[in-house]
């Protein structure tokens, strides 16, 4: 169900991607179920079309994308990226999108726009998850997540469309998925049907959840453990099976120091 | 109906061999699975919750023996509990070691500092112990030795019973469901010997007294 897209490719320098079928084999979705095995068995008969985005809140022109119009808000370009989830392991992920950036500035965020809000589409009967909490983990839907302005309109911010050359399978989030680097992986919000600026920190569904274990800003950080175990060092799923040794250290943002200035004097251990 | 009498030695022999078998096999195709990468996207997460699972299975399957067989009067069941127990033995062994392997891939200061700083950690190697201290002395020659203090050594099962279901809802992050369900088929077994429970705190109290 997914379809090619064009897109300007990205040189890889070096660093070996995780294969397709563990990209799309392995997810955290729990609309779709918590185990991880579960989005890809019960995602594929999620109909995406019609789709619409909406963007809105703080901003001069709010408007609202057609499942079409999503991949014609920027030319397309591939990003070859580390995904670290926060539970410790990581993959590595040719995705295709465009950056957040070129879809704010189309709304023209007014000067009291300090956060931005995202919220997944919320449709009991096609996310099992949702219907039943049994099902859906005991979260309170629709997932919601954010980023500060100054965060969401970096050059890293990626809002992804496809993956591996195509269109997003659902289970990784089909059709708009926000990719945020160098944050752990649940801020990257899958399936989005609304991006809201706003003057206040929004809420964000894992920090409502578990306050003590996900702060709002969840940025990677090898100094800063999770509650139940250590964030230091992190296994790479790439090919091998058990025997092969893929743990490697857990670098501060992930690798990308390049958003370091963006938390100059924070006190990354109390905003986690 | 006298199902004591139904269950002959040879019958009882035969549901240990379906016990070996079962549990072995299982485990050997699940290892060669995640061995070979055909166990999905993590095949060291697939493996630790299989093996973790396992073990609370078969400890719950060994605690309904007593409660069966006394329903059922067939007291030759009795003769499983202690396979059952092993079995729950080596899938906990089989669990501390794919962590220490795989998860960890035998950073050791890394496991000794994790059991000293995680709770639920902490809670999962303590049961393990106990289950140790239960293997090391399930044998018959052990059962003597020890004579009345084996019976309350072995008692420790209604304790590391808990702190396996500790361990496991602990363990997971939002999704406390089937969590749940183990907590409560264990608490229907060991209801199931609150009379012990009474009459151990009885006599307890009665010695003081």
């Amino acid at each position: 169900k997914t379809h090619p897209l064009s897109y300007s490719k990205q040189e890889n320098h070096g660093e070996t991607l995780t294969p397709f079928n563990k990209v799309s084999g392995h997810n955290n979705f729990y609309e779709f179920g918590t185990d991880k095995a579960d989005p890809k068995a019960n995602a594929q008969a999620f109909d995406i079309d019609p789709w619409l985005l909406r963007v809105d809140g703080q901003v001069e022109k709010p408007f609202s994308l057609s499942l079409e119009a999503l991949y014609k808000v920027a030319p397309l370009e591939e990003r070859i990226y580390r995904l670290r989830c926060v539970e410790a392991w990581s993959m590595v992920i040719p995705w295709i999108g465009f950056p957040l950036k070129a879809l704010l500035e189309k709304a023209q965020p007014l000067n009291g726009a300090k956060y931005v809000a995202f919220e997944t589409l919320y449709d009991p009967k096609q996310m099992p998850g949702q219907a039943s909490v049994f099902r859906g983990g005991g979260i309170d839907y629709p997932y919601v997540e954010g980023l500060r302005i100054d965060e969401a309109v970096h050059p890293l911010t990626l809002l992804a469309v496809g993956l591996y050359g195509n269109s997003l399978p659902p289970q990784n989030g089909a059709p708009i998925r926000l990719v945020v680097p160098w944050k752990y992986g649940f801020k990257s919000i899958k399936s989005i049907v609304r991006i809201r600026l706003t003057d206040k920190q929004p809420p964000t569904t894992w920090n409502l959840l578990a306050p003590n274990e996900y702060g709002f800003f969840a940025n990677v950080n090898p100094k800063v453990d999770h509650p139940r175990w250590s964030q230091a060092r992190e296994r790479r799923i790439t090919t091998g099976g058990l025997f092969t040794n893929n743990r490697i250290d857990t670098l501060p943002f992930n690798g990308y120091n390049e958003v370091a200035s963006l938390y100059r004097g924070m006190d990354l251990r109390r905003f986690y | 109906m006298n199902l004591s009498r139904a269950l002959s030695r040879r019958s009882i022999e035969w549901i240990k061999f379906f016990i070996h078998s079962l549990s072995l096999s299982w485990a050997a195709v699940v290892f060669y699975q995640a061995a070979t990468d055909q166990l999905g996207g993590d095949p060291v997460e697939a493996l630790l919750h299989f093996t973790g699972i396992s073990a609370f299975n078969l400890l719950l399957l060994c605690l309904s023996v007593s409660p069966l067989a006394k329903w059922l009067r067939a007291s030759p069941l009795m003769q499983l509990r202690r396979l059952l127990g092993l079995y729950a033995f080596t899938f906990a062994c089989l669990h501390l070691l794919s962590f220490v392997m795989f998860e960890l891939q035998l950073e050791w200061q890394l496991l000794m500092t994790e059991i000293i700083k995680r709770p639920y950690i902490t809670v999962g190697f303590s049961a393990w112990v106990i289950l140790l201290l239960l293997a090391a002395t399930s044998t018959k020659a052990m059962q003597r030795r020890l004579g009345k203090q084996w019976q309350k050594l072995h008692n420790w099962v209604y304790l590391a019973g808990p702190l396996i279901a500790l361990h496991y809802i602990w363990s997971v992050k939002s999704d406390i469901f089937q969590p749940v369900v183990y907590i409560g088929l264990l608490a229907i077994l060991l209801f199931c010997r609150k009379d012990k429970f009474i009459k151990t705190t009885y006599c307890v109290n009665e010695k003081r007294g």
